[in-house]
């Protein structure tokens, strides 16, 4: 394990505390705790404009909170897929160029990283040219190239059909496997969510609820916010929810 | 005509001919303006150029009224120019309108500015045209001095300046600050548009960047390479626009930028017929 960060040591890879974030004058996050431990999958769900991103952007040092506390574990490795990524089409990139970036490396490493991610033997190939289920596994092998301690992914599926997606959170698995690594993810794709985490934060603005799949499918935060529709796979995970959330001074829409 | 500097500076003979100083003059330009205009390309920053260079205008009307080198001034509005369009940047304004306005309003203010200037006589064609035949051997060494500052520069930052191209959040996570790479950016953009006025004037900075960048993409596989491909366009482009400027009698700054063209039009029938 790496040194540890910090007043005294970290018991987590990542831990935040009282984080408030604003994007422009609209406040994206309020008062948010959050932690991950080493080899843990958590995934974050919640509506479009949740803040979702924003905690993920706070975690990678993309974004300045306004306030709150962020620790990383000294040394911590993060590999990161980010929601989408454009190329510009005037930027002539191989994938394999697009991989030695920032640092080059050695072939047989690059090789071995597209394998992992599933997309071996297109080292050469235009960034541009590549399919949206081979340019997401492009990203997740330049993520694994870091050897990552974290693993953060933005809705990495978003705009891959069905079977292309479910391929792709196989890959993850398999992935985490292999490397033990921790995940931290958001997703749309509740089955996904529910079957693979470990444990599920429901944010919006704030976290509404937070635990094991079973549990936040049966919060009825959860249920506002994305309605029963999509519990039909959950039904077995029912169970009764007897807690309050008397800290969530919101209203839920719906 | 006799100079002091000829004095201080070794004697090179083949430097007393102006044709040749222009060529070296434009070849410098060129090879500065292939990396940094490979960089306006990919950020599709080409109006935040354009507004970089019309500022210079207000930094030569600044410099002759306070009697300070053109160089300095031009660079120093410039890079004044520069930062405001980045710290402007994301503030709600719509991206090009602001770019519009500021290029535009830097460019008639400068204008304005140099109509005051009565104890100067300023040529405004010079510096809005270029003239580059008149490029002396203290020019020459500016010209080449910001050249190397910029190459030396972009070459330092390359990885972290692809990488701050292609995604923000994609560097921060490598621990690249991509806001101090648009500052290096900045900076050589500045230096290239106040080396660059003597060459093409500043109506015509962002077309040594962007053309020759342009040309060059259908033709290669890998950044490095446009730039290199850059670099070629811009030198056959500073060479042959020179010698057809003299055969024509044309003026020199938009005899380059033409060859220039011609060349972005090849380069993309070969790459089409290549790709076809």
């Amino acid at each position: 394990m790496p040194l540890l960060s910090g007043n005294g040591s970290l018991k987590y890879l990542v831990e935040v505390s009282g984080l408030t974030v604003k994007a422009g004058n609209h406040t994206a996050l309020s008062g948010v705790d959050f932690a991950i431990s080493a080899g843990e999958i958590v995934t974050i769900i919640g509506p479009n404009g949740s803040g979702k991103t924003s905690l993920l952007r706070v975690i990678i040092g993309a974004l300045k909170p306004v306030s709150g506390k962020v620790q990383r574990l000294e040394n911590l490795s993060i590999g990161y897929v980010p929601q989408k990524l454009h190329i510009d089409p005037t930027l002539p990139l191989t994938a394999a160029r697009f991989l030695g970036l920032p640092k080059r490396r050695p072939k047989a490493e690059l090789a071995a990283a597209l394998a992992q991610a599933g997309v071996s033997g297109i080292e050469n190939r235009p960034l541009q040219g590549l399919s949206g289920g081979q340019f997401q596994r492009v990203l997740l092998a330049r993520a694994l190239l870091e050897k990552p301690d974290l693993l953060i992914l933005d809705e990495p599926t978003t705009g891959l059909d069905q079977p292309g997606s479910a391929a792709f959170y196989q890959q993850i698995a398999a992935v985490r496997r292999d490397l033990g690594c921790a995940i931290l993810m958001v997703s749309h794709e509740l089955h996904v969510v529910m079957s693979a985490s470990d444990r599920v934060i429901c944010l919006n603005g704030h976290v509404c609820c937070h635990g094991t799949p079973e549990v936040v499918a049966s919060a009825p935060e959860y249920r506002e916010l994305f309605g029963s529709g999509t519990l039909g796979t959950l039904a077995l995970y029912r169970h009764d929810h007897d807690h309050g959330h008397d800290d969530c001074d919101h209203t839920h829409a719906g | 005509m006799i100079t002091t500097t000829g004095m201080m500076i070794v004697t090179i003979p083949m430097l007393d001919d102006f044709v040749i100083r222009a060529m070296i003059a434009g070849i410098g330009v060129a090879l500065a303006a292939a990396p940094l205009g490979c960089f306006v390309v990919w950020r599709r920053m080409a109006y935040f150029g354009d507004a970089t260079a019309h500022a210079a205008i207000l930094g030569v009307a600044l410099s002759l009224a306070f009697g300070v080198s053109v160089f300095i001034g031009a660079l120093g509005v410039a890079l004044a120019m520069g930062l405001l369009v980045t710290s402007l940047n994301g503030r709600g304004f719509g991206m090009d309108s602001m770019l519009g306005v500021l290029s535009h309003a830097a460019l008639a203010v400068g204008l304005v500015a140099a109509s005051f200037l009565q104890d100067v006589r300023i040529d405004l064609m010079a510096y809005l045209f270029g003239d580059i035949l008149s490029v002396g051997r203290v020019d020459l060494a500016v010209i080449w001095g910001g050249a190397a500052l910029v190459i030396i520069l972009v070459g330092w930052r390359w990885s972290a300046l692809l990488m701050a191209t292609l995604n923000e959040d994609l560097a921060y996570a490598g621990g690249i600050n991509p806001k101090r790479e648009q500052l290096v950016l900045t900076l050589s953009l500045a230096v290239v548009v106040a080396v660059a006025i003597k060459i093409v004037g500043v109506l015509l900075i962002a077309a040594l960047l962007i053309i020759p960048a342009t040309a060059a993409r259908p033709l290669v596989r890998s950044p490095e390479m446009m730039v290199i491909g850059a670099a070629i366009v811009g030198v056959i482009s500073a060479v042959v626009g020179v010698q057809a400027s003299l055969v024509f009698d044309t003026p020199t700054g938009p005899s380059i930028v033409c060859v220039a063209t011609v060349l972005f039009v090849l380069g993309n029938v070969v790459g089409s017929w290549k790709l076809g």
